[in-house]
């Protein structure tokens, strides 16, 4: 029995951790193709169909190019930083159910690492800890443009995990449970919290976004104010390390988001989709869900980058300290208030 | 300050309304259009397999043009490499000999017509000045290359191939 | 018990580590690791809910901003202000008279069994939930707002004089 445990849940980790990797690897082909159909253009198209090689073609060159360690940095946070970020990336990924149980070979296997009854609280930690990636990196670089990212980035993650916090707390009052795999049972068929919560994921997203560093809050390495703030000293696959935690990053509150707000593996009229194909190709049919779901918010990040311009730094404290941590609170209340008056009739 | 022509407009700011202040409804029309540009025609031109058409007075890489005869039509006069802004040009002139006269229309020839590529900037001023009208900016893109002393071009490369072995080309293609 | 005894180990080895680095970038992060180190201590005890929050609220937020401080200052050996011998000494009593306090507390704190013998459920959120709620009531709500009126005074402080704005 504990040598089958531990089997299942081995193979589960790889899986995942190569998912999490290919997902990433192709995000950076995504992207490329994203902003091309946006702006009118094709994209990658030489390497492979579809330039489907693409991302193998640029792993190779950030392998084989030249690794540059400046003379004045600091050389071991220098190297630590990318390592911690990447390392903080993966992380996230661990307590996040990619689907119902699943029979499989006459056992009954959960498809989630690991569900802890802290899971909220866990990714926001993991969340937390991402910041010291770019700080670390960004301060041993020895480099004015590199500390500013560095700074920016810290300050922006401080101020925006704040109305993610309390996001989350009005979102507790609805599912009663910190439980990733009790939030996604509860949202069963179409009961999805997004229903409930939409201001609440409305400020979430918008957390997410700036937790990710990307536009419209990619502050931290905006190349045309930074240089590429706090990877400006970074080259070859310290720098690719980076690029690689930013997209795992994407995945992860990506995944989140799907299942927090849009009901993970669940879909309308799955309980009939279940009795018709059982117990192994059933929850498999959620997985596919679940994906596609995570998929559509990887889009909608890159649909995001290629529409909306760069914040100015004071625009970005003031949305984050003015304007969304008031409307959580707001949104708090009005979710106690609403749960008490329900309860009561 | 009376706008003396007339056609000054006062840009008149209001102050934004409820709807504007959130920007959100800003921010979704914005992605809208962002959207729908994904299934509008793809501007590109996948360029060694498509190419793109040229304007009338593109100027490319050089050619030393022949006469109807097949002879070659410079006559080493140097007044090119003259009017070169960019001194790209050089040659070394030599006598008609008899015999070449098929060759070589008038007594004096480029024994050796060197264009440097990268100096070149393609201002069309050689074929301005040019009195045979010997040279004409009528060719490609220049191609790429690895060394810069590959991009000396000389005879070999500017010469317009004769009519006769360039009909022997075309019937050996079709 | 053999865990217990590695993750004390690092705690003290990481926790000497900051007092003797001179670097205080290097310093902070060696508290980070401490830290990390206490996390893994209430895992170890079960206290779920304890464990995450020291994760988010001191690795996660305050060690995040003390770092940020420190990396604006940019502190090293040249900016390093000259101690005096009287500063020193202060310092050497301060500290003798906190760990003579502690030693005095420990000594007085006799450990009883039930402590010895921890529930292993208190814990987990729901319960530490209840008793927060029920039995010490009081006490939580007089700290928020201890913390309320500490954010408070920030704002204010940040605050722009307005005559001094105007003028």
């Amino acid at each position: 029995m504990e040598l089958a445990f531990l089997f299942e849940k081995l193979i589960l980790v790889t899986i995942l951790f190569v998912l999490t990797l290919s997902i990433a690897a192709y995000s950076t082909w995504a992207e490329r193709k994203v902003a091309a159909w946006l702006q009118d253009r094709v994209g990658p198209n030489r390497a492979g169909i579809f330039g489907l090689l693409q991302p193998l073609a640029d792993g190779g060159k950030m392998f084989f190019k030249e690794e540059i360690i400046p003379s004045g940095s600091n050389k071991w946070l220098f190297i630590a930083g990318p390592s911690l970020a990447l390392l903080v990336s993966f992380l996230g990924s661990a307590v996040i159910p990619f689907g119902q149980n699943i029979e499989l070979f006459g056992r009954v296997v959960p498809l989630q690492v690991t569900d802890i009854n802290v899971g909220i609280l866990y990714i926001f930690g993991v969340v937390s800890l991402g910041v010291y990636g770019i700080m670390i990196g960004g301060w041993a670089s020895n480099n004015k443009y590199s500390l500013m990212g560095a700074i920016r980035g810290a300050s922006q993650n401080i101020s925006y995990e704040i109305a993610m916090g309390l996001c989350i707390i009005a979102l507790l009052l609805v599912t009663n449970t910190l439980s990733f795999k009790e939030i996604a049972e509860q949202q069963h068929s179409w009961h999805w919290n997004v229903i409930y919560q939409p201001l609440g994921f409305l400020i979430f997203i918008i957390c997410a976004f700036a937790e990710t560093n990307r536009v419209p809050f990619d502050l931290p390495e905006c190349e045309t104010e930074l240089i590429g703030g706090y990877n400006t000293e970074y080259s070859a696959f310290k720098m690719g390390a980076y690029m690689f935690a930013e997209y795992i990053n994407m995945f992860v509150s990506s995944a989140v988001m799907a299942v927090l707000y849009f009901g993970g593996y669940n879909y309308p009229f799955m309980d009939n989709v279940n009795a018709l194909l059982g117990p192994t190709w059933g929850p498999l049919i959620g997985v596919a869900v679940m994906f596609i779901k995570i998929i559509a918010f990887i889009f909608f990040f890159m649909w995001v980058r290629w529409t909306i311009p760069r914040f100015r730094y004071d625009q970005l404290m003031d949305l984050g300290w003015k304007i969304l941590i008031p409307l959580a609170i707001a949104n708090i209340v009005i979710t106690a208030i609403v749960i008490t008056v329900v309860d009561k009739l | 300050m009376e706008s003396l022509s007339g056609r000054k407009k006062v840009l008149e700011q209001k102050p934004m309304n409820f709807w504007e202040r959130i920007y959100l409804p800003a921010i979704f029309r914005g992605m809208g259009i962002t959207f729908m540009h994904m299934f509008k025609k793809k501007e590109t031109i996948h360029y060694p397999e498509q190419e793109r058409e040229f304007s009338e007075n593109w100027r490319g890489m050089h050619s030393l043009k022949r006469d109807e005869d097949g002879r070659e039509r410079c006559t080493a006069c140097g007044l090119c490499a003259l009017s070169c802004p960019a001194e790209a040009i050089t040659m070394i002139s030599a006598e008609r000999e008899k015999g070449e006269e098929h060759l070589y229309r008038e007594e004096k020839y480029a024994a050796v017509y060197e264009i440097n590529m990268l100096r070149c900037i393609f201002c069309g001023l050689c074929e301005e000045a040019c009195p045979k009208e010997a040279i004409y900016l009528d060719g490609p893109i220049v191609p790429a290359d690895f060394l810069r002393k590959d991009f000396i071009y000389g005879k070999d490369k500017l010469v317009e191939m004769p009519i006769n072995e360039l009909e022997a080309l075309k019937g050996a293609t079709v | 018990m053999s865990l217990f005894y590695f993750v004390a180990f690092l705690t003290i080895l990481f926790s000497l580590l900051v007092i003797f680095t001179k670097n205080p970038v290097y310093s902070v992060l060696y508290l980070i690791a401490t830290f990390f180190t206490f996390t893994i201590h209430y895992i170890l005890l079960n206290a779920q809910f304890l464990a995450v929050v020291n994760f988010i609220v001191y690795m996660g937020a305050i060690m995040v901003l003390f770092l940020f401080v420190l990396m604006l200052m940019n502190l090293n050996k040249e900016t390093e202000p000259v101690k005096s011998n009287l500063i020193k000494i202060i310092g050497v009593i301060a500290g003798g008279t906190l760990l003579v306090t502690l030693i005095g507390s420990i000594h007085a704190l006799q450990t009883t069994a039930a402590s010895a013998t921890p529930n292993s459920e208190i814990g987990l959120v729901a319960n530490l939930g209840k008793v927060l709620f029920s039995e010490f009531l009081l006490p939580f709500e007089l700290s928020s707002l201890l913390l309320l009126s500490a954010m408070v005074g920030a704002v204010l402080l940040a605050k722009k004089d307005k005559r001094t704005q105007n003028g």
